[in-house]
């Protein structure tokens, strides 16, 4: 056994590093006791779903929540994050248990079990995304493979980055979660993968202190954005033929353009490293903008 | 109508309280509650997150005219705003408002309980079910088949309700009817969480439904729910006497020549099919149904010839008013109409309630 400190080691070095706000929302459950190698790994959170197969855990992997689609060949259950049923959990004889969040008290009572828990929250931002993977790779024994996955998506996203073009002028960009116009501003984690390419939310202008605002149609469409980036073609059945129904949408440049990007809703609202390839397709959207543009 | 009428006062219950409440809707306060209902759609026409100014939104109407040669000041963006978003979205909270607390004050003079709203018996439990279902079986992007399928379940809600209080074998009760209501309610509540929390992914979806309002409506939902407000509040309209005999008891109606089964579910059914219509349209709104006939009646009259014709006008123009204030508080973001309607509503009625409680008997 080893003593493994989550969370808040990363917590603290990420707050003393990147100087971001930390609202204590990172620190997760402290330190934690892990067996040496877990070989019986449950995974509850969609995005450490992603991130124990991106580092090379996945053959510890024996069951995932029911919202993990992604990889296809992980064990795919009815066991829910959201509502967590110990016993149901249990009955998979974890000897690491990873959660989102503390839902139901599932943190102290799988604790009580004598099973290890790590808790990896929601990340603020992609300094935050890559700590998650680093800690799911030491805690799975596959540091290394970690480090590897964090690298590979720093190089990505940074080559993405520096060749996209950078704009002529600052753009905006309407990001859809549902069919009602609810949007996220740009202090999200997907808020700030939109500045890493110069693009701005319009949901910023939204008073309140929300970070995911229900915006009025009028507002989208008067403030003709960009860019529409569709994030519940799954959830809501979204799509460029439908937001082009919508009364008064055909009016906005980017419908008229086609300026719109329809993601699938896992990759936009999952922390782990299929964010490189979202960055990419926001990277090719922006590239045709400024075709357009010239 | 029926056979008989109500000309002469009745000689007991509240309705007969004095000559000129009998009577039905006071001169000076219909006339307040048109204005306020074209007040209310002239302000939420007026006012949104774009801002467009009064004189040219009047032009533009105009110009949308036949045999007017007026122009349009606005440009294609704007007049799409006006016409497309704004305008359906006015019109339709207008309808909406209007429905429920129509259907509000008639339940509360079917079931003689002041505490009745359009949802007691499964309306809104029935849409939840038929939503969700829709949602998760027919697969996401249910623009078309969404308000049928809220439609179906509210008024099977409401069937199994009925069909359940009648079988209870005490048929001329209303408090089986409504023991039944809550029965069914429960039931496909039950069912509803059952099947979102088999279908996960489609919880954002299902609890926008929930929640209601009118951020994407347009004149294809309007066009949808006006035959079923018009018909509904007609009937409960022509039933307003109806609703007066009503409230002297079951036996008393009796007496006086009325079938009170066939009314009541005459009176059931129009208020349900609206109901239903406009819950498939807008989801749940809850407080209009029940705040608005006891601000009328506080106010007004207890007389349902003054409450429901007031109610409908009354009730489109508080939740125009409602769905303005959802979207210009935090503008360009929104708030969920039911806290509008709630958190503006509930102290107004606090004070309508004092001061009725200081003049009234």
């Amino acid at each position: 056994m080893f003593r493994f400190k989550a969370g808040r080691w990363s917590a603290l070095t990420l707050c003393a590093v990147a100087l971001s706000a930390c609202s204590g929302g990172l620190a997760a459950n402290g330190e934690v006791e892990i067996p040496r190698e877990p070989h019986r790994i449950v995974s509850l959170s969609p995005s450490a779903t992603e991130d124990l197969y991106a580092v090379g855990a996945g053959g510890q992997v024996v069951a995932v929540d029911s919202n993990s689609t992604y990889p296809p060949e992980a064990p795919r259950t009815k066991l829910s994050g959201y509502t967590p049923n110990l016993e149901a959990i249990a009955a998979y004889r974890p000897d690491l248990v990873v959660v989102a969040g503390d839902a139901d008290h599932v943190v102290a009572q799988l604790r009580k079990l004598g099973v290890a828990v790590l808790v990896e929250p929601p990340a603020p931002d992609l300094a935050a995304a890559y700590s998650e993977i680093e800690q799911l790779g030491k805690a799975s024994g596959h540091l290394d493979g970690a480090r590897s996955a964090v690298a590979g998506m720093k190089h990505e996203i940074g080559a993405i980055v520096a060749a996209a073009p950078t704009p002529s002028k600052p753009l905006s960009v309407y990001h859809e979660l549902d069919q009602t116009y609810f949007s996220a501003t740009s202090r999200t984690f997907i808020g700030q993968i939109y500045a890493l390419l110069g693009l701005r939310s319009i949901a910023d202008e939204a008073k309140g202190s929300s970070e995911y605002p229900q915006l009025s149609g009028e507002y989208v469409i008067a403030r003709d954005p960009d860019l529409i980036v569709l994030a519940d073609t799954v959830c809501c059945g979204q799509s460029a033929a439908t937001v082009a129904a919508r009364p008064g949408w055909s009016r906005i440049a980017a419908v008229r353009d086609g300026d719109l990007v329809s993601v699938d809703d896992s990759i936009a609202s999952r922390w782990g490293p299929r964010i490189v390839l979202f960055v990419k397709r926001i990277a090719n959207a922006v590239g045709k903008l400024e075709e357009q543009r010239e | 109508m029926t056979a008989w009428t109500l000309d002469t006062p009745a000689r007991r219950g509240p309705p007969a309280r004095s000559e000129v409440r009998a009577r039905g809707v006071p001169l000076g306060w219909g006339g307040c509650a048109v204005a306020f209902l074209a007040g209310s759609l002239v302000l939420g026409l007026s006012i949104g997150p774009v801002g467009i100014g009064t004189g040219s939104i009047a032009t533009s109407a105009l110009s949308h005219l036949p045999l007017l040669d007026a122009h349009s000041p606005l440009g294609a963006i704007d007049e799409a705003i006006l016409w497309q978003v704004r305008a359906p979205r006015v019109v339709l909270a207008a309808l909406v408002g209007g429905m429920l607390a129509t259907a509000g004050s008639a339940y509360q003079g079917v079931f003689r309980n002041p505490l009745a709203d359009p949802y007691l018996l499964g309306v809104a439990a029935g849409a939840g079910l038929g939503a969700t279902l829709a949602i998760a079986y027919a697969g996401a992007g249910t623009g078309e088949l969404l308000p049928v399928a809220a439609f179906a379940g509210a008024i099977a809600g409401v069937a199994g309700a009925y069909a359940l209080g009648r079988s209870a074998g005490v048929a001329e009760s209303t408090g089986a009817l409504i023991l039944a209501g809550v029965a069914v309610a429960a039931f496909m509540t039950a069912a509803q969480t059952f099947v979102q929390e088999q279908h996960a992914a489609t919880l954002r979806e299902v609890y926008s439904w929930l929640l209601g309002g009118f951020g994407g409506a347009d004149w294809h939902e309007v066009a949808l729910v006006v035959p079923y407000v018009a018909i509904g509040s007609a009937v409960i309209l022509a039933h307003r006497r109806v609703l007066d005999v009503l409230s002297l008891g079951d036996e008393e109606a009796g007496t006086l020549g009325l079938g009170v089964r066939r009314v009541r579910l005459a009176i059931v059914v129009a208020a349900t099919a609206g109901t239903a219509a406009a819950v498939a349209v807008s989801g749940l709104i809850g407080f209009v149904g029940i705040i608005v006939p006891h601000t009328i009646r506080l106010l007004v009259s207890s007389s349902y010839r003054a409450i429901v014709p007031l109610s409908l006008l009354a009730g489109g123009g508080f939740l125009v008013l409602a769905d303005l204030i959802a979207r210009a508080v935090l503008s360009p973001a929104e708030l969920p109409i039911g806290v509008v309607t709630a958190f503006f509503g509930a102290p107004f009625f606090a004070i309508v309630l004092r001061r009725a409680r200081r003049v009234g008997p």
